[in-house]
């Protein structure tokens, strides 16, 4: 079995009489995005943040590709853009991703500069001075810091707060390229419908402990097919839109007239509220 | 190594873009300026003075005036080591400056000592030049040359370092505005405590005479300025070398190697201190 890009274990963090991580357990496989969702406070950063050796765990364990977090073989491995951060201002983003290449030991040189920047579509920046960027700028300069040397593990803690529609769909595309390189990403982000279209997998968590998970489709699954006849609105529970075709021809053979055919399956928003609600209950 | 080398090479071009620098280095040319008009009058002035024949009125004059540009130099040296340093821990990471850094394979102690490394050498070589600068002035504008030059300067660069090391002590438990506070604080405490110690001398008051030594041995940047300040005139005797022991921000002691010993113990502790605290904060 190929050894998980991160794997988090009974993983407890307590800042005084808070417990902001109450045992949780994560896996990211190579490869894989796993979406992390939650309500602000819920523990998702400190997750992230122990993840890439940030912070320290009061118990359990968090290893990346098999080496302990925070240590220097798991910092070596990782890609890690924080929910807050800031670049000197004096700093040109050519010269910001100068240094992090040479902190990570890239040997990617210039072009390696030049493709991270053109990836998340900063090419015309290379010498602006990070104090000039607007804050979406920054934030796709944060991207492609994440992203030099190739890591294999891409921790993303809210990669778009400050991006346009445009900059998301250029993050979307850019996880889909990652994914499809075998990088594995664990993405923090408040916007469901962007983690329901490019994640694999999602962990919601809610004080500090996991309340619900699984693949996307999963969760997402179907409750049911409402069919609309001449006898009104009948629902037919358990039944997948894979069924839909079937269903309607046997109501069409028994003499029925079909109006309308709806497929019950919620959005993940719905998941979302259901499982972070179900646990405050 | 190299990521050490990366992060020392970083801070001091940071230092050198950071508008820090062009405050002290304009700061610096308004002292240098000043201080080559007030060496001249008073050299000029000194001329016409008669002070007795036990009394070498240049040596007075010119020890005083390369004393108080010492004193600039360290305060100066100071002001910058201060903001290069004061928010290397906790305010860059309030900032989130620091959680790009640390997540790369890089130790948070190379990190700091980097840090320091490159801060210290940048203010290092500030307060030697800056004093260099004084004694060429001095020496041009009345003919006077400290008896001793390299050993102030040594003493000046090793005090400026201390305040380095413990701006970087203060930034892993203080927020930026109040480890820039602590560590101005420090250094007045320093001096004023120095002073007390040479008024304890003049007057052989044992209690005055402790506080000094106490607070040269707690804060032993002084004791290494102390021993610059003396080594100025080390040579000067009789009456003149009383009178300069004296002089306007002194407190000079002649420096043991004792406390040169302690001096670097003091400072390497508090940089070890600070990568301890370092290595087991969160982020």
């Amino acid at each position: 079995m190929t050894e998980p890009a991160l794997a988090v274990r009974q993983l407890v963090k307590r800042y005084g009489a808070r417990t902001a991580l109450g045992g949780v357990d994560v896996e990211v496989q190579p490869g894989e995005l796993v979406g992390l969702l939650g309500p602000n406070g819920a523990g998702k950063s400190t997750l992230m943040k122990t993840a890439c050796g940030l912070v320290r765990p009061t118990s359990g364990s968090a290893s990346v590709c098999g080496h302990p977090a925070g240590s220097r073989a798991a910092r070596a491995a990782i890609g890690y853009l924080a929910e807050l951060f800031r670049f000197p201002g004096w700093c040109s983003a050519d010269e910001v991703l100068r240094l992090h290449q040479r902190l990570t030991g890239s040997r990617g040189g210039a072009d390696e500069r030049a493709a991270l920047l053109d990836r998340v579509g900063l090419t015309e920046a290379t010498q602006v001075r990070v104090e000039r960027m607007s804050k979406g700028m920054q934030q796709r300069l944060g991207i492609a810091q994440a992203m030099i040397g190739t890591p294999r593990l891409l921790l993303l803690d809210e990669p778009t707060s400050a991006l346009d529609p445009i900059g998301r769909r250029v993050v979307r595309e850019l996880l889909t390229h990652l994914k499809e390189r075998g990088v594995a990403v664990l993405l923090n982000s408040h916007l469901l419908s962007e983690v329901e279209l490019v994640c694999d997998r999602v962990v919601i968590v809610n004080h500090g402990e996991i309340v619900s998970a699984g693949r996307v489709e999963e969760l997402s699954a179907s409750r049911g097919i409402e069919v609309e006849t001449q006898s009104g609105p009948q629902l037919f529970a358990g039944l997948t839109r894979e069924d839909a075709p079937d269903l309607v021809a046997q109501l069409v053979a028994d003499g029925q007239r079909v109006f309308a055919v709806r497929v019950l399956a919620p959005a993940l928003e719905d998941v979302y509220i259901e499982a972070v609600e179900g646990a405050t209950e | 190594m190299s990521g050490a080398i990366t992060i020392a090479l970083h801070t001091l071009q940071e230092s050198l873009r950071r508008r820090v620098l062009f405050i002290v280095g304009g700061l610096t040319v308004v002292f240098s300026g000043l201080y080559w008009l007030v060496a001249d009058k008073a050299f000029a002035e000194t001329a016409n003075v008669d002070a007795g024949g036990n009394v070498d009125e240049v040596a007075l004059v010119g020890a005083t005036l390369v004393g108080l540009a010492m004193f600039g130099a360290f305060f100066l040296g100071t002001v910058l080591g201060a903001f290069l340093t004061l928010s290397a821990v906790r305010g860059d990471a309030e900032q989130g400056v620091l959680q790009p850094l640390v997540v790369r394979p890089v130790g948070r102690t190379t990190l700091l000592l980097a840090r320091f490394a490159a801060a210290g050498v940048v203010c290092a070589t500030y307060v030697v030049v800056v004093f260099l600068g004084a004694v060429a002035l001095t020496r041009n504008v009345g003919g006077w040359t400290p008896d001793r030059v390299v050993t102030p300067a040594l003493g000046l660069a090793g005090a400026v370092l201390i305040v380095v090391a413990l701006s970087i002590l203060g930034s892993t438990f203080l927020a930026q505005t109040a480890n820039g506070i602590a560590v101005f604080m420090l250094f007045g405490a320093g001096l004023v405590a120095g002073l007390v110690g040479q008024i304890g001398d003049a007057i052989n008051s044992s209690t005055m005479r402790d506080v000094g030594t106490w607070s040269a041995r707690l804060l032993p940047y002084e004791a290494l300025y102390q021993g610059g300040l003396d080594a100025l005139t080390t040579d000067t005797r009789g009456l003149t070398g009383v009178i300069v022991e004296l002089g306007p921000f002194g407190g000079a002691q002649p420096l043991g190697g004792l406390t040169l010993a302690w001096a670097i113990v003091y400072g390497c502790g508090a940089l070890a201190l600070a990568a301890a605290v370092f290595s087991r904060r969160d982020l």
